[in-house]
């Protein structure tokens, strides 16, 4: 016994080192690790609440930025909207009232923190539960996609960004409907890599990406980016290379998708398993 | 002994919200970034009592885990070095155990004082980008941003050390 105890306090430094660093590195696997909520996250009220105040400085420097960009939008909804006058006219659409209910439903968030240099990066919002997000909402852009929701607190959640190792999306190719991943190889953002894509999918090199009409997180046809180059060795697909649309080192507001079939879809779905 | 805490401790807090609102913001060449956060860890006083310097090395990390969302690359990297500095200053510095306990690092020459930083910063970020990427298949961007990242750390450290260290003595 006094033996054991002799060595405890010999060599207690490096006892204590070993301690915590196990405990570090459990952090750093559980990092790894696709859907768990984790320990270490920005989405706590006080980092929270710390990255909030020192948005409002930067906040001030992006205002004119902030409002060409809500212009931009603000027109290319206009025009959107125009176009869908024409079609109403067509009676159908009032007919199947309940075919064309309203399907998803968008949050507007401001984002408080951004990562986009690293392997895997979040962004942190400034909305949470009280607002009505929830785990694992698509978050989007009007021309592009930026990742999923991963843990959400009262008053901030943090996202999954699309560059980060665990994030795969479902995309298609515009006028097409082939489908396929987009993952991140961790090599620059403004590129993203397609994966599972099949040989009769028949892409070239320009063809637009879309969010795919599989997932439920994304509303089908948000443009995501642009095919950039790919090999076809053996009849397969390699190295597609995409450029992003969406310039991910430069985002303040976010719109949440919330799908409002989501849960319908998904109990529909555990049935067959 | 209450001097000592309290500079310990502004520097803890400065060298965090330094890190977090300006270093992990530079993103050079896309995606470099300092981190002259580890200046705590060369400072902090060296006596024979290590354990405050392990449980502050790794809570310093885990703070910026926090905010960077980075698991724990940072507190495992950084209470990697803080255990390992004793070893490279007998190793570098060439101070025997007994000196260890006595001297300043402002007291030593320069070149080997900068000698020491290179080689615990490099440590440091091979540590973090392995355990970032996680992937062996990634080597050598690891490499290469372990290389890159050294660099800018080393500089940004040294003239931070030139302006607000060096000149106290």
């Amino acid at each position: 016994m006094q033996q054991i105890i002799n060595f405890l306090i010999r060599n207690r430094y490096l006892l204590l080192f070993l301690l915590l660093e196990i405990i570090a590195l459990i952090f750093v696997i559980q990092s790894h690790t696709y859907h768990k909520s984790k320990f270490i996250t920005s989405s706590n009220s006080v980092i929270g609440g710390i990255y909030t105040k020192t948005n409002k400085l930067k906040n001030y420097f992006l205002l004119a930025d902030e409002n060409q960009k809500l212009a931009d939008e603000n027109t290319y909804l206009r025009n959107l909207l125009s176009k869908k006058n024409s079609s109403v006219d067509s009676v159908i659409h009032k007919v199947s009232d309940t075919v064309y209910h309203q399907e998803y439903h968008y949050i507007i968030a401001k984002i408080i923190n951004n990562t986009y240099a690293k392997r895997n990066n979040y962004l942190t919002i400034n909305k949470g539960l009280k607002h009505g997000i929830q785990k694992d909402m698509g978050v989007i852009l009007p021309n592009g996609v930026v990742g999923v929701i991963q843990d959400v607190s009262p008053n901030f959640a943090t996202i999954l960004s699309l560059l980060n190792e665990n994030s795969k999306i479902n995309v298609g190719v515009k006028n097409n409907n082939h489908f396929g991943t987009l993952a991140w190889n961790g090599k620059t953002y403004e590129e993203a890599q397609l994966l599972d894509f099949p040989r009769r999918a028949m892409l070239k090199i320009g063809d637009t990406i879309v969010t795919g009409g599989k997932s439920v997180l994304f509303p089908e046809g948000i443009p995501v980016g642009v095919i950039k180059s790919l090999n076809l060795r053996n009849n397969y697909y390699e190295n597609i290379t995409v450029t992003l649309l969406t310039d991910m080192s430069n985002l303040s507001y976010v719109y949440i998708v919330n799908n409002i079939d989501k849960k319908e879809i998904e109990n529909l779905e555990k049935n067959h398993e | 002994m209450n001097n000592i805490f309290f500079t310990n401790a502004f520097r803890f807090i400065g060298l965090i919200f330094l890190q977090i609102l300006i270093f992990n913001n530079i993103n050079l060449f896309g995606y470099l970034n300092p981190y002259p956060y580890l200046a705590f860890v060369f400072l902090f006083p060296y006596k024979k009592e290590r354990s405050s310097l392990l449980l502050l090395s790794f809570l310093i990390g885990l703070t910026l885990d926090f905010f960077t969302d980075s698991g724990g690359v940072h507190a495992a990297s950084t209470l990697f070095i803080a255990y390992f500095r004793l070893y490279f200053v007998k190793l570098i510095l060439r101070k025997s155990e007994f000196e260890y306990f006595t001297f300043q690092i402002t007291s030593v020459s320069v070149d080997k004082v900068l000698l020491y930083f290179f080689v615990l910063i490099f440590i440091h970020h091979f540590l973090m980008f392995s355990l970032e990427f996680f992937d062996l298949q990634s080597f050598f961007e690891i490499l290469k941003r372990t290389i890159l990242s050294t660099i800018f750390t080393f500089l940004v450290t040294t003239f931070g050390y030139y302006i607000l260290v060096s000149k106290k003595k």
